[in-house]
């Protein structure tokens, strides 16, 4: 007998995103993959449902960069207006415990703003539901159990099956989003509701300064023929002197990593 | 007995004529509506056919007169027949010119029958085979049958079966040349094309001279409008008419640089499939060269279904649509005057604009342009990176030159900054007072606009012309052909009007005014390669050729040259969407130019130096004209004997 391969609710959560070189407002890379994935599965799927839901201000750009997502062959996006420097988590929480969707897919982290990449993970415990990040595709959904591939470093792959409702992050691991359509994303809607901001007093503290490029670790290579050259280049960066700490308690993990950091540079 | 049946026959032939034409009438009126004055239109008709259409016929000497004596036979046995043989005025002078108008036809006819013994590939063949022979059919009997009007031959000459065989022929010829002609036989071509050329969408093209080679804009503010033709019913309705005008004549053909390399694409077969789409059905009666690499007889349409299937086959299938160079080199040769150009753009914009369908790096450049301005992504802080040693004036500041030199995205590349830094050096020999936008510049939008992204191109045209606004210049100078046609044929329409030359037509005014001058050319043989965007869409054959003379060379034309130049597989962002074919054409066109023996093919637009320039094992080296001239440059006559223009002695 053929396992019920029923279809999902999925909701995609989506931000305004920034391009890389001239910061102007643009659907965001990885949410746009997420939603790639979304519409694969809802062709995978018969049945499946995808609505696209993001939280945040209402301005001539973000609706524009918005709707580069409705391009992409989406009737309607779901906009939780919420006044500048809002916290999206608590709107996006409410919203989605309301009417729970099976699937929440969102990118890994944004372009603007604080961009730290925590949005899935507190929305994962607020709303009590599993998380996977570094998602590369949904092989199937049968019961109420998806069973995905996460995407690990260089190229691996691991199969891991979750109980549904969860919610899963997509990196530069999913596949490329399709091209956003001028026609389908001018006639498409944005149903706006207003939800009661709650300002993010922590944000409001916070110095925000450009980014610096971050050091990098420079590889001394002593190598006599081409052929180590390669080798050395195509290895695995590895630290060498890691180590592997294990059934030690809470404390004596956090002492380990403070230290390493200290060693490094990277605290002071 | 033949007195009796033949107004019979001919009011017959007429009347189901006159049925067909109203059928086909309905046929194009699915179209969509387009503004053309119809009385006027058809008021220039003749003269139009007469003057622009026999200009473009008569390229080919024989089958022009074999199309003058066989049509205008044609035409005024058919009006006589009608008066002599349907009214009986058989008297006087008119059933002489009936009998020789047939003959005059005949003759014709031979010369077609001729052609079709053993036709070019690029020729139709299937129905269009019997058409010699339906056309004598037509002449003899006519001429026969007005033997006994004139009274050369008695009333009562022959046999009944002597009759009822001729009467039997002269069905025939009716039957073609009157019936045929609105129920979609070979003769189609007269009725339609007559109507097309009276209604065409762009009567601005038609006399001595004129050109209209700039896209139509889309509406976009109007939400209802279609974007683009998802289906033939989306095309107007006089665009319709002109694919139905198609005579299958194939030079189209011929000429198209995409067909030559073996990818999808036989503009003479695109057109057709419209037809096919316009009247509902499939192309297997299509009787010409197919597709490269498709078979006929898959694919089907209808009026109001889609041309391209968002799966599986219907009318025509994407590649086809983006193997177009838009190199215009088959608007040029169609003697019916069709726009293929136009009707392929206007596919894509539905491909692109609702589908999302830019093949290959179509979505991508699309995106760079919207994101950076620029197809290749780059920051647009870095336009002027190449001329930081230059110095060149800025708008922002001087706000005023005589010359506005718009870099175009070859600002970018540094095959291209070359050219660019050598037209600085000349332009400052020649003491032009000229200045920059630098980073206010952005992409013209000519690869936007013909990957079907209109709503990108207006966006970066209407930013560009708010900036040029700032300014004020006489003219613009280019470099770029693509950026000259765009900012000088299709900003109008959306309020940006300005003067625009060619770096090459702008070196030769400023040689011809004495403010140049070459030291003697020393190299080798040179050719010279006309772009597309200089060469068919704004006439500049003469200025880069007038530059080379005027540094000594000598150019070794190339069989196709001039308004047969062959395209260097550059335009119409036919390298973005990459449709795989048997050769690449600029393979096929650095041939052409080691046909000539050149040591040197001088070119004036940087896709053509990229495109030609990417050939492995080419036989000549790529240089821009403006490269050319500065390495020739001379201090001016003041300092010495260098030759003197001519015009300035006059003065
Ligand atoms: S489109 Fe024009 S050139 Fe091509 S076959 Fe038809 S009539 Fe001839
Ligand atoms: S524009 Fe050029 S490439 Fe396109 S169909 Fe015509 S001849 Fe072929």
């Amino acid at each position: 007998m053929r396992p019920e391969q029923q279809g999902v609710e999925v909701a995609v959560l989506v931000s305004v995103g920034r391009h890389p070189i001239t910061g102007r407002a643009r659907r965001a890379d990885q949410d746009a993959r997420g939603l790639e994935l979304a519409l694969g599965l809802e062709r995978q799927l018969p049945g499946s449902r995808v609505s696209l839901l993001h939280a945040g201000p209402r301005g001539e750009e973000s609706e524009a960069a918005l709707r580069g997502y409705l391009g992409m062959g989406l009737e309607s996006l779901t906009l939780l207006e919420q006044a500048e420097g809002s916290d999206a988590i608590p709107a996006l929480a409410e919203h989605l415990a309301a009417a729970p969707p099976q699937l929440v897919i969102t990118g890994a982290r944004a372009e603007r703003g604080e961009g730290s990449g925590l949005l899935p993970y507190a929305l994962a415990e607020r709303l009590g539901w599993p998380l996977v990040n570094g998602l590369a595709a949904v092989e199937k959904v049968e019961n109420g159990v998806a069973t995905l591939l996460q995407a690990l470093p260089r190229g691996q792959r691991r199969r891991l099956k979750v109980r549904l409702p969860a919610i899963v992050s997509v990196d530069g691991a999913a596949p490329v989003a399709r091209q956003s359509a001028f026609g389908p994303a001018r006639r498409a809607e944005l149903e706006a509701t207003s939800v009661p901001a709650e300002p993010d007093r922590e944000l409001a503290e916070w110095r925000l300064a450009p980014a610096r490029k971050r050091p990098k670790r420079l590889k001394i290579v002593k190598a006599a023929s081409a052929r180590d050259r390669f080798k050395a280049a195509a290895a695995k960066a590895e630290g060498g002197s890691g180590q592997v700490l294990e059934g030690v308690s809470a404390e004596q993990g956090a002492e380990a990593i403070l230290k390493l950091l200290k060693e490094e540079g990277v605290l002071r | 007995m033949l007195e009796t049946l033949l107004p019979i026959l001919i009011f017959a032939a007429l009347g189901l004529a006159v049925i067909g034409a109203w059928r086909r009438v309905r046929l194009w009126r699915q179209g969509r509506p387009s503004a053309v004055p119809l009385l006027k239109g058809l008021a220039a008709m003749p003269r139009r056919y007469l003057v622009d259409l026999h200009h473009v016929v008569g390229r080919d000497k024989v089958m022009s007169n074999t199309h003058v004596a066989t049509a205008g036979g044609f035409v005024a046995a058919a009006v006589l027949m009608i008066l002599v043989h349907g009214l009986g005025l058989a008297q006087g002078v008119l059933g002489w010119l009936l009998l020789a108008a047939s003959a005059t036809m005949f003759v014709g006819s031979l010369f077609v029958a001729r052609r079709r013994r053993n036709p070019p590939a690029r020729l139709s063949k299937g129905p269009w085979m019997r058409l010699p022979k339906s056309l004598m059919a037509f002449s003899l009997s006519v001429f026969a049958i007005t033997l006994p009007a004139v009274g050369l031959l008695p009333a009562d000459f022959g046999h009944w079966l002597l009759a009822l065989l001729l009467a039997a022929v002269v069905v025939w010829g009716l039957g073609e040349m009157v019936f045929g002609m609105t129920w979609g036989g070979p003769m189609k071509h007269a009725f339609a094309g007559a109507l097309h050329l009276a209604f065409h969408r762009r009567a601005e093209r038609f006399g001595e001279g004129n050109r209209s080679t700039g896209l139509k804009a889309l509406d976009l503010d109007d939400e209802a409008a279609p974007l683009g033709v998802e289906k033939p019913a989306d095309f107007t309705w006089n665009q319709l008419l002109g694919f139905d005008a198609c005579v299958q004549c194939g030079r189209c053909e011929a000429v198209c640089p995409a067909f030559a390399a073996g990818q999808p694409l036989n503009p003479k077969k695109l057109i057709q499939d419209m037809v096919v789409g316009l009247a509902g059905g499939s192309d297997a009666n299509y009787a010409g060269s197919p597709y490269p690499g498709k078979p006929v007889g898959e694919h089907h349409g209808t009026p109001h279904g889609p041309i391209v299937a968002r799966e599986g086959k219907a009318l025509v299938d994407a590649e086809t649509l983006w193997s177009c160079t838009t190199c215009r080199a088959c608007v040029e040769e169609c003697p019916m005057m069709i726009e293929h150009v136009d009707a392929i753009v206007d596919m894509r914009r539905h491909l692109t604009l609702e589908r999302g369908q830019t093949p290959n790096k179509g979505a991508e450049v699309l995106d760079n342009l919207i994101a950076t301005d620029n197809p290749g992504g780059f920051d647009p802080g870095a336009r002027l990176h190449w001329a930081a040693d230059l110095n060149l004036p800025l708008m922002a500041d001087v706000k005023q030159a005589e010359v506005l030199l718009w870099l175009g995205d070859g600002a970018f590349d540094m095959r291209n900054q070359r050219t660019l830094r050598a037209l600085v050096k000349v332009l400052r020999a020649a003491e032009v007072e000229f200045a920059v936008l630098g980073n206010e510049e952005r992409d013209s939008g000519d690869v936007a606009r013909r990957l079907g992204d209109e709503a990108t191109f207006q966006s970066l045209a209407k930013r560009n012309i708010a900036t040029l606004a700032q300014y004020r210049f006489q003219r613009i100078v280019t470099c770029d052909p693509h950026s000259f046609h765009v900012l000088g044929n299709e900003y109008g329409e959306l309020g940006g009007q300005y003067e625009v030359r060619h770096h090459s037509t702008f070196i030769a005014e400023l040689f011809e005014a004495g403010r140049l001058a070459f030291a003697p050319w020393k190299g080798g043989n040179v050719t010279y390669h006309d772009p597309c965007y200089l060469g068919r869409y704004n006439g500049e054959y003469e200025a880069p050729r007038n530059v080379l003379k005027a540094l000594g060379i000598e150019v070794k034309e190339m069989e196709r040259s001039g308004f047969r130049s062959r395209c260097c597989g550059g335009g119409g962002g036919a390298p973005i969407t990459d449709i795989p074919g048997e050769r690449r054409i600029p393979d096929m066109r650095m041939n052409d130019v080691k046909e000539t023996g050149a040591e040197l093919v001088a070119v004036g637009c940087p896709q053509c130096t990229a495109m030609l320039e990417g050939v492995v094992d080419a036989t000549a080296e790529v240089r821009d004209i403006a490269e050319l001239v500065a390495d020739a440059l001379v201090a001016r006559p003041a300092a010495g004997a260098t030759h003197r223009p001519q015009a300035e002695e006059v003065i």
